[in-house]
């Protein structure tokens, strides 16, 4: 049966989930775990692409989102504990968390997206910092010392069933007649503008798609590390997602996944220059934009008509 | 606390941002993208002044006025060749690029400073004490004390800022500036070296970062690789404050927001938020009025 591509990358994804969900306690613990922050990490690099690459606004804030996601739906686990069968309540919680994301998207995208450029990424990095200060300051979520003892739901099924999800709607999205507004503002938003794109609208729906996915991918990294520091979430982990939507050329989504992977694996077998990581991270955003700037990945794929 | 020692404080810590927010905003007005970049250069001149120092000391005897002037002097210049460096050898070749590659380049060499001086083989990530360039003196003002540190960060940007009023405003290269500023284009048309100009912008904003990042080091409890971030900041939103691109405007905004940020510190509820406070002020600015205080909202063209 041919099937349109978007969903029969959707069936392989969950297909492919499933199966190694199934094959999960095989594994060694420590690749298992490798293996989920890869799908966490192509969640928030697909989601974050949605909104700099295909729509174009630069943000830099995708680790806020993240901490939105990760602290409200760790926080319900934590209410759930010894509740009979909590790990049945799991996706609700990830859920949940993605929806208080989409929500503080939404309080942030509707000002800030009025701005343009550099005025954003500084707004948006504005705002991941008072999240990560608020989350300092909170007791109710561990404050400065952290949210603990998160139970430990999230598997391989789970991770690449919403990598694949979030593949396939963000795909959709952009492919669909609606989606052609977000091409439309990231090529010429005056240009856009004039032909009856509702450009505000277009960004906001893009911040607030992407702060979703982000916020689930939050939820979870909080329920794979069972732990969750403020610190983590700090501008550093924006700018990790954003080399990898750079890395992967801005607005294809092959790339950005394969960076996704890439730049996830790369630190596990450099553990013996750890410290030059970020050195290596830095350099490769400025040769890229001055070599590369439509990603190391495109010289395989043509620019895809999405 | 008093309220004239706040305010004296206050006043101290928004000097040292008017410095910082002058590089900014000079930087945009000639360029019209943020150099992300400029508060590294202001942790460099830290660093260049904490290694220059004691040599200096060797010559001129400890502490002594020549001295200190002197380390201003060759720290400037240190900084004004750098920020100029970077300018050539990673904003240049971009300069017909869309914005947005631009200022990921900008982040890029921020980051690449940041980390290549956190690494143990380079300065390290430890915190260190700066040296005392200048004796400290106390003067008493009523009940307020007044530290001979603030009452020299406040006269060193005070002549900085009458400099570079008149810099831009009296000088060829200061209109050469402002002509670039306007309309690069027409300008190249009427001869004017615009490659000369924004390098010479570049030299000027990072001197005075780097002088900047001496006397916060002075305030500062020591001198670490990340410590420009912080102040980088907060003077990038007292430039957009004041009206990016507007000089009276980034000095403006820098001591309106080191005073409101020192008097939230004092008030023990707001002072963990004291991050947040800069920002926020940011996202009403913007929302209310994104030109800024003394801003003027600019149409777009097409």
């Amino acid at each position: 049966m041919p099937l349109p591509g978007a969903k029969r990358w959707l069936l392989l994804g969950l297909a492919l989930a499933i199966l190694a969900s199934y094959f999960a306690p095989q594994f060694n613990r420590y690749y298992l775990g490798v293996a989920i922050d890869v799908g966490i990490a192509i969640v928030l690099a697909t989601s974050l692409n949605l909104i700099n690459g295909h729509t174009g606004q630069f943000s830099l804030g995708h680790a806020g989102f993240m901490a939105v996601g990760g602290y409200f739906s760790a926080w319900i686990s934590l209410k759930l504990v010894g509740v009979a069968h909590a790990e049945w309540y799991f996706p609700l919680s990830l859920l949940a968390g993605g929806l208080l994301a989409a929500v503080v998207g939404l309080m942030v995208g509707i000002p800030s997206l009025r701005l343009k450029g550099d005025y954003l990424a500084i707004v948006t990095l504005g705002f991941g910092e008072i999240i990560r200060v608020i989350a300092q300051n909170t007791e109710a979520i561990g404050a400065a010392s952290g949210l603990k003892g998160i139970p430990k739901h999230t598997g391989l099924g789970w991770t690449f069933g919403v990598a694949a999800l979030t593949i396939y709607v963000i795909t959709s999205l952009v492919n669909s007649t609606y989606g052609r507004g977000f091409i439309a503002v990231h090529d010429d938003e005056i240009a856009a503008e004039s032909n009856g794109v509702n450009t505000t609208r277009t960004k906001v729906t893009a911040f607030v798609t992407g702060a979703f996915f982000a916020g689930i991918a939050g939820g979870l990294y909080a329920h794979h590390k069972t732990f969750l520091s403020p610190t983590g979430f700090d501008w550093l982990k924006s700018i990790d997602i954003v080399v990898m939507v750079i890395l992967g050329g801005m607005g294809r989504t092959v790339g950005v996944i394969a960076a996704a992977i890439l730049l996830t694996l790369m630190p596990e077998f450099l553990r013996g220059v750890a410290e030059y990581r970020m050195i290596f991270y830095a350099l490769l955003i400025i040769f890229l934009m001055l070599l590369r700037p439509n990603g190391l990945f495109s010289f395989k794929f043509k620019r895809r008509t999405a | 606390m008093d309220f004239i020692q706040q305010a004296i404080n206050g006043l101290g810590l928004g000097a040292i941002y008017a410095l910082i927010a002058l590089g900014y905003t000079m930087v945009y007005g000639v360029l019209r993208f943020i150099n992300f970049a400029h508060s590294d250069v202001l942790m460099l001149g830290a660093f260049a002044a904490f290694y220059i120092a004691p040599k200096i000391e060797k010559v001129c005897g400890p502490q002594s006025v020549l001295g200190v002037i002197l380390v201003f002097i060759l720290v400037a210049l240190i900084c004004a060749l750098i920020g100029m460096t970077i300018e050539r050898l990673a904003y240049r070749p971009l300069r017909h690029r869309p914005k947005l590659a631009v200022l990921i380049t900008a982040i890029g060499v921020s980051l690449f400073i940041e980390f290549t001086c956190q690494n143990p083989n380079v300065l390290g990530s430890a915190t260190r004490p700066f040296p005392q360039l200048a004796a400290e003196k106390q003067f008493h003002l009523g009940s307020a004390i007044v530290g001979s540190t603030d009452l020299l960060v406040i006269a060193v940007t005070a002549a900085l800022l009458a400099a570079m009023w008149f810099i831009v405003q009296k000088t060829r290269i200061g209109t050469a500036m402002r002509a670039v500023s306007f309309n690069q284009q027409a300008s190249l048309l009427m001869g004017v070296p615009v490659n000369k100009v924004i390098s010479f912008t570049f030299g000027l904003g990072s001197a005075l970062a780097a002088i900047a990042g001496i006397l916060y080091s002075m305030k500062a409890p020591g001198i670490e690789p990340l410590m420009g971030v912080q102040p980088g900041l907060r003077a990038f939103i007292a430039a957009v404050l004041g009206g990016i691109g507007n000089l009276p405007g980034a000095v403006l905004g820098a001591v309106v927001l080191g005073l409101l940020e020192t008097f939230a510190g004092g008030i023990p509820e707001l002072s963990n938020y004291r991050d947040a406070i800069a920002f926020g002020i940011l996202i009403l600015i913007l929302l209310l009025k994104p030109a800024g205080l003394l801003g003027r909202a600019t149409i777009e063209k097409v």
